[in-house]
């Protein structure tokens, strides 16, 4: 079967002992078979699939975005876009001391979104956060969009390249989470094309050219925007 | 004269016609639509995501929960009252298990992927349809499964061996019927769905078998090709706004 | 619990725009499809941006109630299945499916949609009901005015099935229509802060003040109305959602 194909699962993808099975893909006898929808990739003997969906699963070293939903007495409940909730505790915090028994909202309250970290992940997926750590933060203002988990690579782009494409055409701020949850702020209309932008990189991940599709589309889009203030 | 021409001019191993889209409920981590003949399904998929109540949760794997459902107009004749009977009931239950053998939930322990399946429209075939929906709208969430599920039903019309009964062959006057829900795994050719009801002997019931088997490798032909069909082009995704 | 969100939309109002780019105003595209299930008497499907819902007429004939004995029976039941969003749950029917059954019921009824004397077989013991049953596919927001309209299209496209005098023959409809007398369509007007606007989005519902569903007849009659939300509304308020809401009934009686 060819590189890049699509494969749902199921179908068999490469045959014989040479090749190893990776990522979304599973060994039956002779044949390595695709447990996941999701685009075939072979790097030598290694055979994985590239998922085309599916829910974020918490991975420490993680930087994502999430919500504040609880305030316990010894830190906060953070929904972090998963099956899973994680837990950011006093001492992580702050590089402040937070002594015991202090108002905890007058750090982080109810629906805050922040900036934050993966620490721990047990085998349950208890998820440990921390807010120590550069770009780690509250985030005060700007837009809350959801995105395909794992389309997150290509929304980020090589080096960052995808992202800071869109920040320079739209002069958003922009911060995308590994949890598939990201932030934009800017002028209405230009926040609306990020917006735009983001689910047709998510609408058109898996077909090639992606990058100078995306390219071309901002540079007309752009153009459209400016057109009003030229007028005036 | 004995019934030896299907009331619809199929041959005893001819599906009605059969599609799929993948992709149909945007709000849902995953869905499709199923159509075989005049029975519609659609499916969706919710999760992994959190469980309540917390006592259902079980720390080794994630857990697989259905939902049947008859739009209360889908059906010939009378109104279908909302709120669930207790054959819904038995059939999510059954969904459930022809589902959960392919699906591969360790990596979600405590959590719990929700399957509704509504029909808007239905005649003879819906429990099967059902689970030809769920296992392309799983696929279409991205959940780990060894195979997608197909299913069929066969049986058995007077001295006839058939699959995919439709109504007017259920329901039979003129001698035995057996109607035979069945769901399998394409790839292994084993069996996850089995019920019956009806009269039927031991080498019809084999036959019949058979015959669904190679039905359902059609069925999943048309299963597979929704899902890649849906990436043929760009994807529609979720609107403008934040959905957290 | 949604400062943010509400703080941004906002700051996008206060420039003139929706949190899509529409205006105040604007609905997103709708569009209805009739015959979208053919088992029964009549259904159709309505989208309205994102959201989608499906309504289905089913006909028996029934006794009639005591107080209205030589009127048909009328029955609107909305079902928000789990199917359609992460929100909704199955189980029970909960308060939002209870008010939209209720407020797009009030609308067929109290503009008397339906000639229910023409439904009426035999006085006091034998009338036609008509159950109208709306189900949501992808709820993504301004539910009310897509069940509405749905139950609507659905109840035009409504043909009697065959009757005996005995029971009803479903397999074979006839071609009599019901006998539609008015056609009421709903239009909810939300508010959030000073800003009056139309067609929802649900961040936009997550956020607003309050909100008035109005259910207005193609005469421009207003037949029932409801008021949602938390936030009370000023006489000015309601004067101003009124006139919003009778501008957009007319777009929308266009497309039934």
């Amino acid at each position: 079967m060819a590189d890049k194909s699509i494969v749902v699962p199921g179908e068999e993808v490469a045959s014989g002992m040479d090749f190893l099975p990776t990522e979304g893909v599973y060994r039956d006898g002779e044949k390595l078979v695709s447990s996941k929808l999701g685009l075939l990739a072979v790097d030598g003997r290694l055979v994985k699939i590239i998922p085309l969906a599916g829910k974020y699963l918490p991975k420490r070293g993680d930087v994502i975005v999430g919500k504040v939903v609880d305030v316990a007495i010894s830190g906060w409940v953070v929904d972090i876009n998963s099956a899973y909730t994680a837990m950011l505790s006093m001492k992580e915090a702050s590089a402040e001391f937070i002594a015991r028994g202090a108002d905890l909202t007058r750090y982080f309250t109810f629906g805050d979104y922040i900036v934050t970290k993966i620490i721990n992940v047990t085998s349950q997926n208890l998820v440990d956060l921390t807010m120590k750590g550069p770009g780690l933060r509250k985030l005060s203002e700007g837009r809350i969009v959801a995105v395909a988990p794992n389309k997150v690579p290509r929304i980020i782009g090589k080096q960052g390249s995808m992202v800071s494409m869109i920040k320079d055409a739209t002069g958003c701020k922009v911060i995308v989470g590994q949890n598939g949850v990201v932030w934009l702020q800017g002028e209405p209309d230009n926040e609306l094309l990020a917006v735009t932008t983001l689910r047709k990189i998510e609408g058109e991940s898996h077909i090639s050219g992606l990058t100078d599709r995306v390219k071309a589309f901002l540079d007309e889009e752009v153009g459209k925007l400016k057109k009003p203030e030229q007028g005036q | 004269m004995g019934y030896d021409k299907r009331f619809d001019g199929r041959r005893p191993d001819e599906l009605r016609p059969v599609a799929a889209k993948a992709g149909i409920i945007k709000r849902a981590d995953g869905s499709a639509m199923f159509r075989i003949g005049n029975t519609v399904a659609y499916a969706a998929v919710y999760g992994p995501r959190d469980l309540f109540p917390r006592f259902l949760k079980d720390p080794q794997r994630g857990i697989l929960r259905c939902r049947y459902n008859m739009m209360p107009f889908s059906g010939a004749g009378e109104r279908v009252k909302p709120g669930g009977s207790r054959r819904s009931k038995e059939i999510s239950m059954v969904t459930e298990k022809a589902l959960l053998p392919v699906l591969n939930l360790e990596d979600f322990p405590n959590a719990v992927v929700d399957v509704f399946i509504e029909l808007p429209q239905t005649d003879a075939g819906t429990r099967c349809a059902g689970i030809c929906a769920a296992a392309i709208a799983l696929a279409d969430a991205g959940v780990s499964m060894k195979d997608l599920v197909s299913s069929v039903s066969a049986g058995k019309v007077g001295e006839m061996v058939a699959v995919d009964l439709s109504y007017a062959e259920e329901s039979y006057k003129d001698g035995d019927v057996a109607d035979i829900p069945v769901a399998f795994i394409p790839r292994t050719g084993q069996v996850t769905l089995l019920q019956m009801d009806g009269m039927i002997d031991k080498d019809g019931l084999k036959k019949a078998l058979e015959m669904a088997r190679a039905a359902c490798l059609q069925i999943y032909e048309v299963q597979r090709r929704a899902l890649k069909e849906k990436f043929a082009v760009p994807v529609a995704v979720k609107g403008n706004g934040s959905t957290v | 619990m949604n400062e943010l969100l509400r703080a941004n939309i906002l700051k996008w109002f206060g420039k003139g725009m929706r949190y899509d780019g529409r205006a105040f105003g604007e609905f997103r595209p709708v569009s209805i499809e009739l015959g979208v299930t053919k088992n029964a008497e009549g259904s159709a499907r309505v989208r309205i941006g994102d959201t989608e819902v499906i309504a289905g007429v089913k006909m028996a004939v029934e006794k009639p109630y005591n107080d209205t004995p030589a009127d048909g029976n009328l029955m609107v039941n909305a079902e928000l299945l789990p199917l359609s969003s992460p929100d909704f749950e199955a189980g029970p029917p909960g308060e939002e499916s209870i008010e939209i059954a209720r407020v797009v019921d009030r609308g067929v009824r109290e503009s008397k949609a339906i000639d229910t004397a023409k439904l009426c077989i035999e006085p006091g013991e034998k009338v036609w009901a008509v159950m109208v049953d709306i189900c949501t596919i992808n709820a993504a927001g301004n539910l009310l005015d897509a069940a509405a309209l749905a139950a609507m299209a659905a109840l035009r496209s409504t043909k009697f099935p065959a009757y005996n005098g005995k029971a009803v023959d479903y397999e074979h409809p006839t071609n009599n229509k019901l006998p539609m007398l008015r056609i009421p369509v709903l239009v909810t007007v939300t508010k959030l802060d000073e800003h009056f606007f139309v067609d929802p989005l649900i961040e936009e519902e997550k956020v607003a003040d309050a909100r008035l569903t109005v259910a207005i007849t193609e005469a421009g009659q207003i037949c029932a109305m409801q008021k949602g939300g938390d936030s009370p509304l000023s006489i000015d308020d309601i004067g101003r959602m009124v006139d919003l809401a009778a501008a957009k009934a007319k777009e929308l009686h266009k497309k039934l």
